[in-house]
């Protein structure tokens, strides 16, 4: 039996929900205001908040002046690249982890999870190194290297439980059918391991996207993405606040979508499955 | 059923995941090492063998190391403490029946996905600023003096703007969580008599409590290696230079690799005191 909830209790949870949520969202909302407005009205006191004078023009600015689809393309080379670099190397891992698990299986998984663990600065030096050396620094290559091996432990894992919710019966029902190893794969475990894949390729573009330590040191020009784009606004760009907002929407805009569709997966992702 | 040739066929199939992680793990770690015991300064055009422990002491007996691990602490700390209980109360909110509940999720997980130099800088710039901030107008249309947050409260200001970060991420774990938990159980508890505290106290915080590790432990990790937040808003000045800046900045700032790179090595090991506790939790669970 459901409990009765009465209407007004429930009228104040939603209003006090709805409060914290807007609060907690304003700072977003207030810079995809802000990027509309002009820059007299964006530090107009007091602030205005939807009766200002919409313009695009801070868009066209942005895009004049800092050749902004340069970053944008570096942001996607290298959040795609290394998201389907990374599922290349853990499908085949995380397939044989589910299926054929071993006594090191577990032990293998957790190995792979401590190399996440390792604090990036620690190695910041000898991979500048590398890089210098072998003429990589400041390459999209050298970055969808490294940020396919900071989030292969995250695919490999991610993919581990989804595969491993995929019922060895039918498996066993296939070979016993007279499948073969290759029709196993392709007819009988990709159609079911499909959404386990999407949701793992959609929070590993998010979180490569995102990723501003090695993103920073390791570019100058040519391969900034747009988190360096936007650090380069610290000052006195950033100062001009329209401008700001135009580049930060621009910027935070499609990875905010898709973070929407993937909050299930999030939790699984980020919590290596200690979570459900 | 696996057979030999499965089995061997498997071991192929993860080599290459196990192959590359254990090279990005082992041989930049071990020149990491290798310059910590060295005299390694390249403006200077200095490699010289042996310091010994020599940079390790120098390093940890300096009083910016100390400073870092307090700021470090106090930075981790204060940002744990307002997402867990932050995040303890808003999943009991989103966990009511109320209207509109998926929109006012998404909007209470928004800011996760914000590019982590976005949200420093609009929080730097479009909020704290002293002169044009919104807080600067919110204060002034108060009658009272703006606050110049990042050069007067800077620890503060970053443990807000990065506790902004994951809050998110604490509410969406242990909104998991607090879903999980048996309604009937706590109807049951409820026809008994036990009030809303003694429920919270005695029923849902025990079993949130996992949850909550985890929550702890993760953010933990991550929040040991703030960089982009520092970077964009103070460049580690005021007192907010972590363990993770003051290698950075002698590593690459200063060029004193061996000495940073002593610090790494520092960070590598405070690190993995964190992450073996985690790694215990989780493979509890694989078990299960």
């Amino acid at each position: 039996m459901a409990r009765a909830i009465t209407t007004q209790r429930k009228i104040t949870l939603t209003a006090v929900a709805w409060i914290i949520a807007l609060l907690i969202f304003f700072p977003i909302l207030w810079t995809i205001l802000t990027s509309f407005k002009t820059e007299a009205d964006a530090i107009a006191d007091p602030p205005l908040f939807l009766n200002f004078h919409w313009t695009l023009e801070n868009y066209a600015v942005v895009q004049d002046r800092s050749d902004y689809m340069r970053y944008l393309w570096n942001s996607i080379a290298i959040a795609v690249g290394s998201t389907a670099l990374g599922i290349l190397i853990a499908v085949p891992a995380a397939w044989s982890m589910a299926f054929v698990p071993g006594k090191k299986t577990k032990d293998i998984l957790l190995w792979m999870l401590s190399t996440k663990m390792l604090p990036a600065v620690g190695v910041l030096y000898p991979i500048r190194l590398i890089l210098i050396q072998t003429g990589l620094l400041d390459t999209k290559g050298a970055l969808i290297v490294i940020l396919t091996l900071i989030n292969l432990p995250i695919i490999v894992w991610m993919l581990y439980t989804y595969f491993k919710e995929i019922p060895g019966e039918i498996l066993e029902a296939a070979r016993m059918d007279g499948a073969t190893l290759r029709s196993e794969i392709l007819y009988v475990l990709t159609p079911m391991a499909v959404p386990g894949i999407a949701s793992t390729v959609l929070l590993n573009i998010i979180l490569a996207w995102n990723e501003a330590f090695w993103t920073l040191t390791l570019t100058t020009v040519d391969a900034a993405p747009l988190t360096a784009f936007i650090a380069s606004y610290s000052s006195p760009e950033g100062l001009f606040y329209a401008k700001l907002s135009a580049a930060s929407t621009m910027a935070i805009a499609p990875i905010l979508i898709m973070g929407w569709f993937s909050q299930k997966q999030l939790v699984r992702g980020l919590t290596f499955g200690a979570v459900k | 059923m696996a057979t030999q040739h499965s089995r061997s066929a498997a071991r192929l199939m993860m080599a290459p995941a196990v192959f590359v992680l254990l090279v990005w793990m082992l041989v930049p770690l071990c020149l990491t090492l290798w310059f910590s015991v060295m005299d390694y300064r390249p403006m200077r055009g200095t490699f010289d063998c042996c310091e010994g422990l020599g940079n390790y002491t120098r390093f940890v007996t300096s009083s910016s190391f100390q400073d870092a691990v307090v700021t470090t602490l106090m930075m981790v700390g204060g940002i744990l403490l307002i997402t867990v209980i932050g995040g303890i109360l808003l999943a009991l909110l989103l966990d009511q029946p109320i209207w509109g509940q998926g929109p006012v999720r998404i909007l209470v997980i928004a800011p996760f996905f914000v590019m982590p130099t976005v949200s420093a800088l609009v929080w730097k710039n479009m909020f704290m600023n002293p002169v044009n901030g919104l807080f600067a107008h919110l204060w002034r249309g108060l009658g009272m003096e703006p606050i110049d947050w990042l050069s007067q409260l800077p620890l503060f200001s970053i443990i807000l703007i990065v506790a902004w970060m994951w809050l998110p991420f604490a509410t969406l774990i242990l909104l998991t969580s607090v879903q999980s938990m048996s309604s009937e159980q706590l109807e049951a508890a409820e026809m008994d008599g036990a009030g809303a505290f003694s429920r919270f106290f005695y029923m849902i915080l025990p079993h949130m409590a996992r949850a909550i590790t985890v929550v702890i432990l993760i953010q933990t990790i991550f929040l040991l290696s703030i960089f982009a937040e520092i970077f964009v808003t103070t460049g580690g000045a005021f007192g907010t230079r972590t363990l993770t800046y003051l290698v950075y900045q002698r590593v690459i700032e200063s060029q004193n690799v061996g000495l940073g790179s002593a610090g790494g090595i520092i960070a590598v090991i405070l690190a993995n005191i964190v992450a073996l506790v985690l790694m215990r939790i989780v493979g509890k669970n694989l078990d299960a």
